[in-house]
């Protein structure tokens, strides 16, 4: 066979399965002093309806690496509480991840069995590449956190003990 | 079996790990794209696809007719923050106290 073609996916998936409901998963994503306790921290403000705004404020952490004071902008697309989340969402703490635009990131909470939820998140990364590299974790080294799977490790230890990851 | 069990037993396959190599390098392929630089059947390869969905390693979702494979690099990541950093970092810690001890005594 010669060249086949490969369609580009800019997206990217990640899922944890956590050991919570539905409900403490939605408002660890969507409450500020959830949002402040895991990951890269900073207090998200959302107006949970279509065309919404939301908007998560740098921590202080992050304005100390040179964090304008909101770190990520947004819209709502759709929110159905504790299920569904859709925004539209741009990341600002650099100016070229901010002039590269909008992208889409898709919250699902699922409940399994055993009071086990699966928590699933796609973010897709048309035209993104920059924010692709932080997101996918690739930055870590420099110092820029582990992105979607550094984030969703450390949710899933602070709603199961109560604690961060040390 | 755990999931860290299901996670070891899925990357203790050549073939598995190959697979993940091609959807760190590329995300979001196809079953055929998948199998074609692979010595394997479609049956085989769907195998082992299944076995990293099972450990939580590959998520499949549909885009048209097509179903797309991504790499999940969660579960890596959960055994990364709970097991092996905490192994490194006594190893490290004790390689500095070797290095404190023979540079006091030096």
């Amino acid at each position: 066979m010669t060249a086949m073609t490969e369609t580009r996916v800019a997206t990217q998936v990640y899922r944890v399965y956590i050991k919570a409901t539905p409900q403490a998963i939605w408002d660890a994503i969507t409450r500020p002093e959830w949002t402040a306790r895991y990951g890269y921290g900073g207090r998200a403000e959302f107006d949970l309806r279509a065309h919404g705004k939301y908007r998560h404020l740098a921590s202080a952490e992050m304005r100390a690496g040179g964090s304008p004071e909101v770190a990520v902008d947004g819209e709502v697309i759709e929110a159905d509480p504790p299920r569904k989340l859709v925004l539209n969402w741009r990341m600002l703490m650099d100016p070229e991840m901010a002039a590269e635009g909008f992208t889409r990131l898709t919250w699902e909470i699922e409940p399994t069995q055993g009071g086990v939820t699966k928590l699933t998140v796609t973010h897709e990364l048309e035209g993104t590449p920059k924010l692709a590299l932080i997101v996918g974790g690739s930055l870590e080294k420099q110092g820029a956190g582990g992105g979607w799977a550094w984030i969703l490790s450390d949710l899933k230890t602070l709603l199961e003990t109560g604690k961060r990851l040390d | 079996m755990t999931d860290d069990d299901l996670v070891f037993k899925a990357l203790a396959d050549p073939t598995r790990r190959f697979l993940l190599d091609r959807l760190y390098k590329r995300d979001g392929r196809t079953l055929t794209e998948l199998e074609s630089v692979l010595e394997m059947t479609r049956f085989g390869v769907m195998k082992h696809l299944r076995v990293l969905e099972e450990a939580g390693l590959v998520v499949t979702r549909r885009s048209g007719r097509e179903k797309l494979h991504f790499l999940n690099p969660v579960p890596i990541r959960l055994i990364h923050d709970r097991w092996i950093d905490k192994f490194t970092e006594r190893r490290i810690s004790a390689l500095a106290d070797l290095k404190h001890e023979l540079e006091d005594t030096a």
